[in-house]
């Protein structure tokens, strides 16, 4: 009964998005304050209905209710609660019910957070929404309905995939999600814009801190999408260029190159047109990331040709979206007014060399990502493309976005003389070079590759000190940093500020561990001692040992460094009892300088196992990176001057919100 | 034409020739690391490069793992149920390898015909599934899914 009243909720909620995308639109349009009046409610009532229906399928999870043949798939009784609760978004059809939620919550948010904004762009804005929602309920319920049953009931379900029985995963696609679902609130801001034919800086003003947000989420899903492919998978690896990554890695640099074009258009009123096709762009790399990793089109062609209904109506809803907004702005790009001009040496040429760049990155990847299909539709062969590709390809641009990154801080709006530029990069130019030659020469690493690592950093880390001596030339001490930032627009720089030291941070990271790893592949018996570096690791036999729903052989090994021990790590080789499938549990030493990485291979007889040792330098800054980007851009989301008309409203039309207000301060 | 434009039209002139260049170099890069895939007949019929590496995929041949006596050697073979190729690889295999199981190994052919790996790869799940050996292993996946959730997804 329940999962029918599941399905039920969401057919009401197609019903009320059908609603939302067409009377809020149409009032705006002709003027009709009832209808435009509809927006708010109507998007309340889809969210309630939808989180009834994810309810509903939770509930079934939880109850082992295999009547459903969703759940019947993927869930067991004997998971832990958790994962029963993951396993609602673990595949297909409950990943995308998840999809749906979470979009009616950002359009639940846009409804209640815009109360300072005009009446007529709310509305279309959540039209806008509606019908993107339109394209997912449909999907849902007319391709991939979670809420199938079937008969006969099976006594026990099939099991969540072991890997993906892990927190790290339970985590990951609802930040992910959050992420791509939330670059469809750009699209809407600037679908809405351009059907009012009204883009100004007011608009990229409402637009930004919505793209920050979704754009951190964006950052933290992929950054623990990494996090979790290191320790879960088994051999280390932290980004592998797989399809599947790709397809959340396109979107991210788009809405990057994004929020750094919405910052242009707020502050200059420059790069309109531009600003709203990568609006357009980053939500339609989210759908093509979203679809390309759930049709299955990118694991195999033949599964896309198995669901023909699928795919079709992928395809069909990709064209509808990409189609219908690239006829939009071109029927209005013509009246867009031209912002402010600026000089060829200024902050705004160098942000556009550093949105070209970007853009030119995604296209790479988009290239490396959808070749295979192509090559195989074309009948040209079957191919891949190597990760050396990739790897090159970054290591060619990375250092050109670095060094406009660095610049373009000191840089003014508008126009820049070019003599005063060199003279406040002189000395951060100078430490770089140097830092970069200590670090490459023979006697300290030898690589040439840190050496560059390390040169771009520091040239990022001194630009930016550079930019804050400038900034509080006229303050003093801790208090004056302090007042800074809450100023109006501070954070936005302090955000900046962050995200940029992660990005440092990151190149530190990447580069390091690529250069400097140590992998041995060793054959061990027990009481075998292997050097490896300065870390004497002992492998100490293996043993059996039970888990919750798995059972295990787990090894210890007793690493040492100068005759100390350091670490014991109990990797493990489990067998999951539903699925049989054997996963590798790494064992790990975490070290904010350096991981020591153990994982089991495989028995070898006689107590000897296959045994991988792995010293991973400065792998935690790769991670630590992501981390102070995502600050950084909620630092940004936060300036108070996104959210001041909202507060003096609040004020001024109802003292009892005064405690509201003084909360939305602090 | 108006100077500012002309200025401007000269900067993005610059910038266009400067990414095409990169963009140049990136395209004539992604042609050398293009890696393409063989089944066991194509290179039973010297279709594959032997100077090049390549991907060669198939289902690990029953009874074919041999292990030598170092321990991390491992040599079997792969067919696509008509022909067959021995495989060499050092390391330590991926958890999902097993007999009967569809793998995709990179790597090239050495004198012996023997195609020696530096990288195995076995299904992790249907979003790892390499697309090449879908087709063979299809089959082979269905059987392997099926009895435990009593039906199929394919409709």
């Amino acid at each position: 009964m329940i999962p029918e009243l599941g399905n039920f909720a969401l057919i009401l909620a197609l019903c009320l998005a059908i609603i939302q995308a067409i009377f809020p639109l149409v009032g705006s349009l002709n003027r009709t304050p009832d209808w435009v009046a509809l927006a708010r409610p109507v998007a309340w009532g889809q969210f309630v209905f939808v989180s009834l229906s994810f309810g509903a399928l939770t509930h079934a999870f939880l109850v082992n209710d295999f009547s459903v043949l969703y759940v019947a798939q993927h869930g067991n009784t004997e998971l832990p609660i958790i994962y029963k609760i993951s396993a609602v978004w673990g595949a297909h059809e409950g990943s995308l019910l998840l999809w749906v939620l979470i979009l009616s919550g950002w359009t639940v948010a846009v409804a209640s957070l815009t109360r300072n904004l005009p009446e007529e762009v709310v509305a279309r804005v959540l039209s806008v929404m509606g019908m993107v929602s339109i394209g997912f309920l449909s999907f849902l319920l007319f391709t991939s309905n979670p809420f199938e049953r079937l008969f006969p009931v099976p006594v026990q379900g099939g099991d969540l995939n072991p890997l993906l029985q892990d927190f790290g995963l339970a985590v990951h696609p609802p930040m992910l999600y959050m992420g791509y679902v939330g670059m469809s609130v750009a699209f809407s801001f600037a679908i809405a814009a351009l059907i009012g034919g009204k883009l100004d800086s007011a608009w990229a003003r409402w637009s930004r801190p919505w793209t920050l947000v979704a754009w951190v989420f964006l950052t933290i899903g992929i950054t623990l999408g990494s996090w979790w492919a290191y320790y879960e998978l088994g051999w280390g690896g932290w980004w592998f260029w797989d399809p599947v990554e790709n397809a959340s890695f396109m979107p991210w640099l788009a809405g990057t190159a994004l929020i750094h074009s919405l910052a242009v258009t707020e502050k200059r009123g420059a790069f309109k047109r531009w600003t709203v096709l990568l609006a357009l762009l980053a939500f339609s790399l989210s759908l093509l990331g979203t679809f390309l990793v759930r049709s299955g089109v990118l694991t195999s062609v033949h599964s896309f040709a198995a669901d023909p209904a699928r795919g079709l109506f992928i395809l069909i809803f990709l064209l509808f979206v990409i189609g219908g907004s690239l006829f939009l702005y071109a029927l209005r790009a013509p009246s867009i007014s031209r912002g402010g001009g600026f000089a060829n040496l200024s902050r705004e040429s160098l942000l556009m060399g550093n949105n070209l760049l970007l853009l030119v990155i995604t296209a790479l990847v988009l290239l490396g990502t959808l070749a295979p299909l192509l090559y195989d539709a074309f009948q040209w062969g079957k191919i891949s493309v190597g990760f050396p590709w990739f790897t090159s390809m970054f290591v060619m641009f990375t250092p050109l976005l670095i060094l406009l990154m660095g610049a373009a801080p000191l840089t003014r709006w508008k126009q820049q003389d070019p003599a005063a530029l060199l003279r406040s990069l002189r000395l951060a130019l100078g430490v770089s070079i140097a830092a970069g030659i200590v670090v490459a020469l023979p006697i300290s690493s030898g690589s040439m590759s840190a050496g560059l690592a390390v040169a771009l950093s520091v040239w990022l880390l001194t630009t930016l000190l550079t930019s804050l001596q400038q900034r509080l030339k006229h303050k003093s001490g801790i208090g004056g940093l302090l007042a800074d930032i809450a100023s109006r627009g501070g954070r936005s720089y302090y955000g900046m500020w962050v995200a940029h030291i992660g990005i440092a941070v990151f190149v530190i990271g990447v580069t390091f561990v690529t250069q400097f790893d140590i992998e041995k592949d060793a054959r061990m018996s027990p009481g075998q001692e292997i050097q490896l570096n300065d870390y004497l690791f002992r492998f100490d036999g293996v043993a059996d040992h039970k888990g919750p729903n798995y059972n295990a052989q787990r090894g210890t090994v007793r690493v040492f460094r100068e005759g100390k021990e350091i670490a014991v790590l109990h990797p493990e080789k489990r067998t999951y009892l539903v699925q049989s499938k054997p996963m590798t549990e790494a064992g790990i030493d975490a070290g904010f300088m350096r991981d020591i990485y153990v994982s089991l291979g495989e028995s070898l007889g006689n107590g000897d196992w296959a045994v991988r040792l792995y010293y991973k330098p400065f792998v935690r800054w790769i991670w630590l990176g992501g981390i102070l980007i995502s600050i950084g851009g909620l630092l940004a989301a936060s300036d108070p001057r996104y959210r001041m008309r909202v507060l003096a409203r609040l004020r001024g039309s109802r003292p009892a919100a005064d405690n509201l207000a003084a909360e939305g301060q602090a | 034409m108006h100077p500012v434009r002309k200025k401007r039209l000269i900067l993005i002139g610059l910038m266009v020739a400067g990414v095409g260049i990169a963009v140049g170099f990136a395209l004539n890069a992604f042609n050398q690391n293009l890696m393409f895939f063989y089944s066991p007949s194509e290179v039973i019929a010297g279709d594959a490069p032997e100077d090049h590496p390549f991907r060669l995929g198939g289902l690990v041949t029953t009874g074919s793992v041999q292990r030598q006596s170092d321990g991390l050697t491992t040599q079997f073979d792969v067919t696509d149920n008509e022909k067959t190729v021995t495989i060499q690889y050092t390391g330590i295999l991926p958890d999902l390898f097993r007999e009967g199981q569809g793998i995709v190994a990179h790597g090239r052919l050495n004198e012996g015909g023997i195609f020696v790996a530096d990288e195995v790869l076995a299904k992790h799940d249907e979003n790892y599934m390499p697309p090449e050996v879908a087709a063979s292993l299809k089959d082979a996946h269905d059987k392997a899914t099926a009895p435990a959730t009593g039906t199929t997804a394919t409709p």
